[in-house]
């Protein structure tokens, strides 16, 4: 319990009948970069403005360091936000817009100079302290708004969906720029995003999201590779199913009927004739002109050319749909790439099989 | 056929705006003639008028009643509306479009009922006619101008900014008064402009509630029965009429400023 710095503690928020947060149950920690990640309307922003405190619980509690502060005013709470719109005030300069939440500080002018200055020199804006807020770009309004929040020395901070109205390239210097100012403060940051990409390149830890509650709270190395449910799969990106039956058990080991890919091993509990749902990676399946013992064949039904890698679509017997595949172009010979139409054999490493219970 | 149409157009408007001003434009014209008869042709220029305008003290009395009432009517529905769309646009208030229709409907009653049924009431309860209750009668009707000023102003700026201002450490009234009040600050002017109009020119209700003190309209319409003091009003007119083109130009100066401000929060939005 020791290093749960946020604990939100069986959390619901209803909205008329509606709840937006179903009886989540989480702890944050110390320091660390905390993405919630979902589609709109998983309740992802709502949980982010009730730890903020715009929002109360219907139920359960939330405590930061300890101390209960689930009915807490925003003004009270050791937290601070940066909003999606920045919310830059319209009628102040940026100098003064870092310097808002100092009031209560009551920093003599010198001392407040120098941390608004300092601010600025963090977000690299050094000399704009006289701007007018609507003489800045969306990039340099995401910095201010940054800079205002931890200008104030928060224990945690929370960002919700801060990079969504920036352009791609901005975005992704943002993330990298984010990122390292996160190590440097050290404070607790609490993310809100949609876009799994952003998730699984900046959190330490990432839960996901669905309809107001919690699927899975991992690192992003284990939510991709080791997923619990179809959705988490699904969502994290792209993945195939196949549909599998366990037909033997020798000891922890099962065997997978997984249909048109054959047979599979994996170390799960489920007893024989149990339905179980076997998951494929494309990046983890290998493709070759060439058979060999237990590759699947199949046929290329589509080729995309994606510059560092390949993409295929390949029919095979028994399914449907296509296999989606997607292979790095290691070599520059381009003739060693699959055209539609050809006779390709795909293989994978045991251990590259995921079992996910079955939803049907 | 395009251009015969065009030049209908044009000749419509040239009309309208003629019907419009001309007779505003007698004011100052016949406040200048030195005639007590309000008939051309012109006979020659005075200043005289002004002069008797300022004699006269109970003109005077009046104009110093209706500017007491206009000003404190201003102050006091636009606070009222600050508050009432201020809850309409920030919080979930149930019933609150019912609400809003409501606080409206004096706008739909004829003056001249509402007039009759507050003095009703006010005869019924036994409070004596004075100023005061003709701030009351104008409020009724100014409320919701000021409401509607002020709501159109609230829902042009993020509620966020308000948030990020708690977020900040400041508590609600801080919150008003360091971004709300700033921000509608605008609409708050525009709001006061219009509701002292509204309540200086109105005549219905006050003559119904003035009692013994008159406001210049009920002023007005009395020295109407006396020819030659017609001059005098004329010239008193005319000065309202500039004072009255002066605010206007000033609220749409205001509002367009704030508008402009607006796109801009939009911009960044």
């Amino acid at each position: 319990m020791t290093d749960d710095f946020i604990r939100i503690d069986h959390v619901t928020k209803r909205f008329g009948g509606v709840a937006a947060v179903d009886d989540v149950d989480v702890a944050i920690r110390r320091g660390e970069f905390f993405s919630l990640l979902g589609p709109s309307g998983c309740g992802k922003t709502t949980l982010l403005r009730m730890i903020a405190g715009f929002e109360f619980p219907s139920a359960g509690e939330i405590y930061v360091e300890g101390a209960r502060v689930t009915d807490t005013p925003p003004h009270l709470r050791p937290s601070n936000m940066v909003f999606q719109s920045y919310a830059i005030f319209p009628h102040l300069n940026v100098f003064d817009n870092i310097a808002y939440g100092m009031r209560k500080a009551r920093l003599g002018r010198a001392e407040l100079t120098r941390r608004v200055e300092e601010a600025l020199a963090m977000i690299k804006l050094d000399g704009f302290g006289a701007r007018r807020a609507d003489e800045l770009s969306g990039g340099q309004r995401q910095r201010v708004a940054l800079a205002r929040a931890l200008v104030c020395r928060p224990k945690v901070l929370l960002l919700d969906e801060p990079l969504g109205a920036l352009d791609k390239r901005l975005r992704e210097s943002m993330q990298i720029e984010l990122r390292q100012l996160q190590k440097t403060v050290g404070i607790t940051f609490v993310f809100v995003t949609h876009d799994q990409e952003e998730a699984l390149s900046m959190s330490d830890r990432i839960a996901v999201m669905s309809a107001g509650k919690i699927l899975q709270v991992a690192s992003p190395r284990e939510l991709y590779e080791a997923p619990n449910c179809r959705e988490v799969a699904d969502f994290i990106g792209e993945i195939n199913f196949f549909d599998g039956v366990v037909t033997r058990r020798d000891g922890d080991v099962a065997q997978i009927d997984a249909g048109p890919i054959g047979r599979v091993q994996a170390s799960i509990g489920d007893a024989v004739g149990a339905k179980v749902l076997v998951a494929l990676r494309p990046e983890k399946i290998a493709l070759s002109a060439d058979p060999s013992p237990g590759a699947v064949s199949g046929t290329v039904a589509a080729a995309a050319y994606l510059g560092e890698r390949s993409h295929y679509n390949v029919a095979i017997a028994g399914r449907d749909e296509p296999v989606s595949v997607s292979a790095q172009n290691a070599e520059k010979i381009v003739t060693r790439g699959h055209a539609p139409g050809d006779t390709v054999y795909l293989s994978w490493a045991a251990d590259a099989v995921v079992i996910l219970p079955s939803d049907a | 056929m395009r251009k015969k149409r065009g030049a209908g157009l044009f000749a419509y408007a040239i009309l309208y705006l003629a019907f419009l001003y001309i007779p505003v434009l007698f004011l100052p014209l016949f406040s200048f003639n030195d005639s007590v008869f309000i008939v051309f042709p012109l006979t020659g220029f005075t200043t005289k008028w002004y002069g008797q305008m300022l004699a006269d003290g109970a003109m005077l009395h009046a104009l110093g009643n209706s500017l007491e009432v206009g000003a404190v009517t201003a102050a006091l529905s636009t606070v009222l509306g600050l508050l009432a769309a201020k809850a309409l646009t920030r919080y979930r208030v149930p019933g609150g479009a019912g609400l809003l229709a409501f606080t409206a409907l004096p706008l739909f009653i004829p003056d001249i009922v509402l007039g009759i049924s507050i003095l009703i009431l006010l005869n019924a309860i036994g409070v004596p006619l004075s100023l005061l209750t003709v701030i009351a009668g104008h409020c009724l009707i100014c409320v919701p101008f000021a409401i509607t000023v002020l709501m159109s102003r609230f829902d042009g700026f993020d509620k966020s900014l308000e948030e990020a201002s708690l977020d900040l450490g400041e508590n609600g009234w801080m919150t008003f008064w360091r971004v709300t009040f700033p921000l509608a600050l605008p609409g708050i002017i525009s709001s006061l402009l219009l509701t002292f109009i509204v309540s200086f020119d109105e005549f219905l209700i006050a003559y119904f509630l003035a009692g013994s003190e008159a406001t210049l309209p009920i002023y007005i319409w009395g020295q109407l029965r006396f020819p030659y003091k017609l001059p005098a009003v004329l010239a008193l007119g005319a000065l309202i009429l500039v004072a009255s083109a002066v605010l206007v130009v000033l609220a749409e100066w205001v509002r367009s400023h704030g508008l402009k401000e607006r796109q801009h929060t939009m911009v960044g939005a």
